[in-house]
């Protein structure tokens, strides 16, 4: 597995992780109340989970697993690590911007996160492909 | 595939058919006449869908496709694999069930149960974390 993959993947096992957390503080406040603000965390959950988890799992593991462009060969791994950064900055961001009521934390972190796909999706556009060339 | 993976996949699958049904009551309430109470069932749908198929399949291929822990054993600690599944599993129908009767028999007082999901589900997946964890490296 490339080293890439490695940090995506793990990275969002931690949003996972994180975003659960948020969740079943949640669903515990819902049953037995523990303080309305909990509620605050729903967008954060959210955010955590389809955007920290879900996408950047699927992207972590696209890297790793679409066919090579030749031996050890992954395209240019630089647009991944601006990617990686990228993606992950802007779902903290956005998953800090309810509970600390910065709203203009909102827009940059949207933005981080489209530039982060474009460049994912830049990166594995050639990869799509059939297996051995 | 291993039996763990099994169980994931067609665990998932029977999820999807629930979600799917959850969704389809909630998009023809009111074409149907049915009462409000059944938009208790959207956060319900919702996880059917989230944690019953996606985090499920996501769980049961991981556990089956990630690099192998080590040569004796492959995926870790398996007794800690199927703790995940039944943590996960149970956590997952005590909500759907309790959820929905949280909102509309308030005089039950079935809050409780909603905690004992809650922590299922968090153990579950930080089970799952900790575990798949090492299994995700460089070769
Ligand atoms: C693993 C994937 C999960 C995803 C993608 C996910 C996603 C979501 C989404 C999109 C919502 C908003 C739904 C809406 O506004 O109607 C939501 C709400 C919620 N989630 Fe999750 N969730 C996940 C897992 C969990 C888990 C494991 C728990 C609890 C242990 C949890 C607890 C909650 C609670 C309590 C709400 C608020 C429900 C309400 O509106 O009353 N979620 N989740
Ligand atoms: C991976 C697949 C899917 C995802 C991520 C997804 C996500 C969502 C989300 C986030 C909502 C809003 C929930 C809320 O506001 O509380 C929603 C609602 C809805 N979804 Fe999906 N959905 C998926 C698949 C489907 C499928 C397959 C169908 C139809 C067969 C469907 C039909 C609907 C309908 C009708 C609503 C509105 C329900 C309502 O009245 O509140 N969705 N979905």
């Amino acid at each position: 597995m490339p080293r890439l993959s490695v940090w995506m993947l793990r990275a969002a096992l931690l949003h996972f992780g994180l975003g659960v957390s948020a969740g079943a503080l949640m669903l515990w406040n819902k049953g037995v109340p523990l303080d309305a603000r909990l509620w605050l965390l729903l967008n954060t959950h959210v955010e955590m989970l389809l955007v920290g988890w879900m996408l950047q799992f699927a992207l972590g593991t696209a890297f790793w697993i679409l066919p090579r462009l030749g031996e050890r060969r992954y395209g240019d791994v630089r647009l991944g690590w601006a990617a990686c950064l990228l993606l992950n900055t802007g779902v903290l961001l956005v998953a800090l911007s309810a509970p600390l009521n910065l709203t203009g934390f909102l827009l940059p972190g949207r933005l981080m996160q489209i530039l982060a796909v474009a460049l994912m999706a830049r990166l594995l556009w050639p990869r799509v492909k059939a297996f051995a060339t | 595939m291993p039996l763990l993976s099994r169980y994931y996949i067609k665990a998932g699958m029977l999820y999807l058919l629930l979600a799917l049904l959850a969704n389809v009551l909630l998009a023809s309430s009111s074409t149907l006449g049915l009462p409000p109470a059944i938009n208790t069932l959207r956060p319900v749908y919702f996880h059917l869908l989230m944690v019953g198929w996606v985090t499920e399949l996501i769980f049961g291929v991981a556990y089956w496709m990630f690099p192998k822990f080590t040569r004796e054993l492959p995926r870790g600690n398996p007794l800690a694999g199927w703790a995940t599944f039944g943590l996960l599993n149970i956590g997952l129908i005590v909500r759907v069930v309790a959820e929905p009767l949280v909102t509309i028999k308030p005089e039950w007082n079935l809050g409780w149960l909603l905690v004992v999901s809650a922590l299922c589900q968090l153990a579950a997946v930080w089970l799952f974390v900790v575990n798949t964890w090492p299994r995700i490296k460089e070769r």
